[in-house]
């Protein structure tokens, strides 16, 4: 009977324990690259901006954190079917989103960049009429170009960021519309070093207020973690810190 | 269920319907053109011309056709840059179309996989109907027309019915190189409304009615060739 007593006993602190140390928080970002934010590298291994400033954040929350990618398009059925706890995946805050999950404050904002080829004819808006643009399904890039350019302009849209890459260096399409950010690796590259930015857009209620980590609703707790913890990381200079190793301008966006 | 994105979304499905019935019937149709060549040459030879078939048939068989479809239009498409003498070609709207290269690689597997069946169906047909044939002077077109293609696909169309319904639900992966069908679409929906099931399901409801249409028309056909047992 003792036995069992102190058995009992020792499960109840056990799973005392397990709530207050919590488990460990699954951070969902997508399984696809997305340079210089996030991608794997042969060893398979996530490295990048937001790999870093993800891991600075769980510090800063005292909290054991990991990695898991998912599709892109399921990304929110996974946080809300409590297969991840937080996306921290270059989310934009968006209302539509806000209508399923929470986020936090921004952890960054950049604006969107029209690309095409160094010898095109494109400078502004009106050079669009009649080029084929393309862009990446249901991302706010997708929205702005449907909003802006659907009319004059041929628009494809794409299911990764990487296939429309492929097919601005093919000549498939004549401009990407994408992140800037994003898309300056690509510029870097052999592919993409006949491509350069030809306009920025900004537009508050197409790309909103930037990213920020995407939380369940009703998990306010995590919420406020977040956002304390973004606080901090910006207050103690290690994001700026982290920042500096991979861009040489302000990636909060003021 | 919510089902209030049906509105908003239906001139989309309705664009997506007819390029996922486009897609289907232009590729059932080329690939089974294809394949009687393609199954013939393996039963009257030549030899060297027979092996070729047989070789295309086990290559096309047995490699995924998304890797076919990516290998098309994305392996063709990096080599492009190579030759700028192509962007002013006539034929570069068509090369920067997706839709022809969807039709091509669906036309490829479609003569692979009826090949296959094609040349079991054409060394099926008993030699000596074939001899009846000749002995009435037949030529070896109008031998093909009239007696060994008729006798080959009566004996096969419950199967071509299959590989046809199985094709017609390999059309989704036309999405993933922008040629968005009903799939696509749907797929757009669950992006945009983050709902799940409503749009999986109502893709999957349209290819239910699809593939009801399909085996109708088989069955039409089958009704229509006389069998066997009818004699």
């Amino acid at each position: 009977m003792n036995i069992l007593k102190s058995l009992l006993a020792s499960a109840v602190v056990a799973a005392g324990l397990g709530t207050s140390a919590s488990a460990e928080i699954k951070l969902g970002l997508d399984s696809a690259n997305y340079e210089p934010f996030y991608s794997r590298g042969a060893d398979g291994e996530w490295t990048g901006w937001e790999i870093e400033i993800g891991n600075a954040l769980c510090a800063a929350m005292e909290e054991d954190c990991t990695w898991v990618p998912i599709a892109w398009d399921g990304i929110i059925p996974a946080l809300t079917a409590k297969k991840i706890d937080a996306i921290v995946g270059s989310m934009s805050i968006t209302e539509e989103r806000q209508k399923t999950i929470s986020f936090s404050d921004k952890y960054y904002n950049t604006p969107a960049a029209l690309i095409a080829a160094k010898t095109s004819d494109i400078t502004s808006v009106a050079d669009l009429a009649g080029k084929n643009i393309g862009v990446q399904v249901s991302t706010t890039h997708e929205n702005y170009v449907n909003a802006n350019f659907a009319d004059g302009s041929n628009v494809k849209i794409y299911q990764d960021f990487n296939e429309h890459n492929f097919d601005l260096v093919a000549g498939r399409v004549d401009a990407v519309v994408a992140d800037s950010l994003a898309l300056s690796p690509f510029l870097q590259s052999s592919d993409g070093s006949a491509f350069e930015v030809k306009m920025n857009f900004k537009d508050d209620a197409i790309f909103g207020i930037g990213v920020g980590a995407g939380i369940r609703k009703e998990d306010t707790d995590l919420l406020a973690k977040f956002n304390a913890a973004i606080a901090k990381i910006r207050a103690d200079g290690t994001y700026d810190a982290i920042s500096a190793k991979y861009f040489d301008f302000d990636i909060y966006g003021g | 269920m919510v089902w209030d994105w049906l509105p908003t979304y239906a001139a989309r499905f309705v664009e997506g319907f007819w390029i996922t019935v486009q897609l289907f019937s232009l590729s059932l149709t080329f690939g089974f053109l294809l394949a009687i060549p393609i199954g013939l040459v393996q039963v009257t030879g030549p030899k060297w011309l027979g092996l070729i078939a047989r070789g295309y048939c086990t290559l096309f068989r047995g490699t995924p056709l998304l890797i076919q479809l990516w290998l098309l239009y994305y392996g063709l498409g990096s080599i492009f840059p190579h030759f700028p003498a192509l962007r002013e070609s006539v034929i570069w709207p068509i090369l920067i179309a997706a839709f022809p290269y969807a039709v091509v690689a669906f036309s490829l597997s479609v003569a692979a996989y009826e090949g296959h069946v094609m040349a079991g169906a054409f060394r099926s047909v008993p030699k000596n109907e074939l001899e009846a044939g000749r002995a009435f002077g037949m030529g070896r077109f109008t031998l093909l027309w009239r007696i060994w293609l008729p006798r080959a696909l009566q004996n096969v169309l419950p199967t071509l019915a299959g590989e046809a319904v199985l094709t017609l639900k390999s059309v989704p992966l036309a999405s993933t190189i922008t040629v968005f069908g009903v799939y696509g679409v749907g797929s757009i929906v669950r992006q945009d409304t983050y709902l799940i099931y409503e749009p999986l399901l109502f893709i999957a409801f349209i290819y239910l009615c699809l593939t009801g249409i399909l085996v109708s028309l088989f069955g039409w056909l089958e009704r229509r060739v006389p069998s066997e047992s009818m004699k």
